[in-house]
């Protein structure tokens, strides 16, 4: 014990002695280990926020949507012009009315439409939904109120909108009160939701949802107004569609009963619709899963790539412990003469790397620690100095925004051993060499 | 008479690959306790290869080797290492300090690699600061090698051979680098130090040192030569 306090007290005054060598050769492991810290946290932000992304989603939800079906599949058929495809309502009725551990469902029906305001004129979302759209979608109103049970009983010429819509269609002015128009009826407008960020597309089974762009109705008034039949012109051309609903949005009890309740559903509408595939039923809490899964293949991508630099860092510190070796040939040869083994010179040149390889560590986590706000120093140097003359959001500046840095606290212990680990490994060969050497030739060295 | 060293037809071979360089070819000789010998001869004449040998730095290639009646020819490399630290102080022409260290901490550097590593006690601290003051640097406790002069670095490495109390001091031409008058301080310290018992081997090719010395040993291709002052 007193033995390896006195060698690490040598250590240090060995090291001092060339305080920019072993200065520039700590550096090495510096920058490994923080960039060991700072890709994981960059891996662990980026899976916290597609975990997030699932969470809003619903851990206790399950999410049927309508599908459409291969074009090629009916081809042959030429008396339907109209595809008919997609969730019934009566599917929903079967859906909440049978299966007891459903608490709560929302029936939902959305088409692409153009809407507008004396000139203005934008597109987006038209959205026949219920009172529950609010609250499992996570909206918020920022002016008046959203579809109440009375405006569905009443088929109510009402609209919601959202941010987007209300900026681009009533600039300054407050659109509560004033009536939109779409699909040759005028809806009065009723309320106002806050921004909200988009949610990111997961996997192939559920498309992004940009909410800002949405115009919500109550569905009854949907049905009536403007109905299952959609007709899209083009040239040449003219086809329909008729779809009941797009989207049927499902609350179960509790997390345990999800998965059993998604095995239902899925059982429930293969019977009514047969072998039609134009349904898909999503449950995040699978989602969730597979984000996990996909969360420790990237943290292991990513620290792999740093801990190249690693390594990178501890051939520059063999390096420079072969070229002290070799310069302190002398002082090993007298060692050896006043009669330290050849244990004790391998301890003394270990611990010597050991400290300088842990020090480098230590820094290198420290620094890794701030790796959020370095992070936040980037995004306001390229905001200001870079940007600065270009207007709007710019792509990078975006990218820089989203990426959301969470330093995973097992990662500081794990960068730190790696970094003495590396020590250890690139020491032992330039300590074995001052060890092995012959005493006498050592002591003539000059 | 009790024998500090005693040696029994010692060679030391060198394999070259192309030759074999017998460096010794059978050397006998013994070294009472007390003695204060000087090892003479020409360069090549064995005399460093006899020193080395002497000090556990090297294994003989044949012969018998009793350091304080304990066979030292085939021990292992630890083993020697011990031997070096407990029995035997070195002091080398170019005084061999570790430049980094003050002189307290040079003294100091056999205490380091006793058996069982035993903490510095304050109890070595004192011995430590008592052979400084006896060589006559107790005020220079603090200063760094570079900050001293070869007399007294020589000093340094004085006080350093006695720290374990040795049974043998081996010197190998202690006074080759410095002046006359700074020589004879050396030497009245070597005189001291064998004075109050203790053995003292040197190698020298200067007969004024040689000649201060109780016994002289003259060397040439790899034999002991003679005995006596030389030219005698």
């Amino acid at each position: 014990m007193f033995q390896t306090i006195r060698t690490i007290r040598l250590a240090l005054k060995s090291l001092m002695l060339h305080k920019l060598r072993s200065g520039l050769t700590m550096l090495g492991i510096v920058f490994g280990v923080f960039s060991v810290i700072a890709m994981l946290a960059i891996g662990e932000g980026a899976s916290a926020q597609a975990q997030k992304q699932v969470l809003e989603l619903g851990a206790t939800n399950i999410i049927v949507t309508s599908v459409k079906p291969p074009q090629g599949a009916k081809k042959d058929d030429a008396s339907t012009r109209v595809l008919s495809y997609g969730l019934l309502r009566s599917d929903y009725d079967l859906l909440t009315s049978n299966i007891p551990t459903i608490t709560k469902g929302i029936p939902i029906r959305e088409i692409a439409q153009e809407f507008r305001y004396l000139d203005n004129t934008i597109h987006g979302r038209l959205a026949g939904c219920t009172t529950d759209y609010l609250e499992v979608n996570h909206l918020e109103m920022t002016r008046g109120r959203f579809l109440t049970e009375s405006d569905q009983k009443y088929m109510m010429n009402v609209a919601v909108i959202a941010s987007e819509i209300a900026e681009s269609l009533f600039q300054y002015n407050d659109p509560v009160g004033k009536s939109i128009q779409f699909n040759g009826d005028y809806y009065k407008i009723i309320g106002v939701t806050r921004r909200r960020t988009a949610s990111a597309a997961i996997g192939g089974s559920l498309s992004g949802q940009d909410y800002n762009k949405d115009v919500y109705i109550p569905l009854k008034t949907f049905q009536v107004r403007i109905g299952d039949l959609i007709f899209q012109r083009q040239t040449g051309s003219f086809s329909a569609e008729e779809v009941e609903l797009n989207q049927i949005t499902l609350q179960v009890r509790n997390k345990d009963d999800v998965i059993p309740t998604a095995d239902v559903i899925r059982e429930t509408l293969g019977q009514t619709h047969g072998d039609k595939q134009d349904y898909a039923v999503v449950v995040p809490l699978e989602l969730l899963k597979q984000a996990d899964q996909l969360r420790l293949i990237f943290n292991v991508v990513l620290g792999s790539i740093a801990a190249i630099s690693l390594i990178v860092g501890g051939i520059g510190i063999m390096n420079i412990m072969l070229a002290t070796v070799t310069e302190r040939t002398r002082e090993i040869g007298i060692r050896r003469a006043l009669g330290a083994r050849q244990r004790d010179i391998i301890v003394q040149f270990l611990i010597e790397t050991i400290v300088l390889s842990g020090t480098g560590g230590v820094i290198g986590v420290l620094m890794g620690l701030m790796t959020p706000y370095t992070f936040i120093g980037i995004k306001l140097f390229v905001d200001k100095f870079i940007l600065n003359k270009s207007k709007g959001v710019s792509e990078v500046g975006r990218i820089f925004t989203e990426m959301e840095p969470q330093v995973a606290y097992w990662s500081l212990p794990l960068a730190f051993g790696i970094s003495v680990g590396i020590g250890i490994l690139f020491g032992i060969y330039p300590a074995r060499s001052a060890a092995k050497m012959d005493p006498i030739e050592a002591l003539r060295h000059e | 008479m009790k024998l500090a060293a005693d040696l029994k037809n010692i060679q030391k071979h060198y394999d070259l690959g192309a030759v074999i360089v017998k460096a010794l070819r059978g050397v006998t000789v013994e070294f009472p306790e007390g003695d204060f010998v000087a090892i003479m001869g020409a360069s090549g004449s064995g005399k460093s290869t006899l020193l080395n040998l002497l000090g556990g730095l090297d294994r003989p290639t044949y012969g018998e080797y009793i350091l304080g009646g304990h066979d030292v020819s085939q021990l292992t490399d630890d083993e020697l290492s011990r031997i070096r630290n407990q029995m035997i102080g070195f002091i080398f022409q170019s005084y061999n300090l570790i430049p980094q260290y003050t002189v307290i901490e040079n003294i100091e550097v056999p205490l380091h690699y006793r058996p069982g590593y035993p903490a510095i006690s304050s109890k070595d601290r004192n011995r430590c600061i008592d052979l400084a003051t006896k060589v006559g640097l107790a005020d220079r406790l603090d200063h760094r090698p570079y900050q001293l002069s070869g007399g007294q670095q020589q000093r340094v490495a004085i006080a350093r051979a006695m720290v374990n109390d040795p049974e043998i001091i081996l010197a190998d031409e202690p006074t080759g680098n410095l002046d006359s008058a700074t020589e004879e301080e050396i030497m009245q310290l070597l005189e001291g130090l064998n004075n109050e018992g203790r053995t003292i081997i040197m190698v020298t090719h200067e007969n004024l040192v040689a000649r201060r010395t109780k016994r002289q040993i003259y060397m040439k291709d790899g034999l002991i030569a003679g005995e006596g002052i030389f030219p005698g």
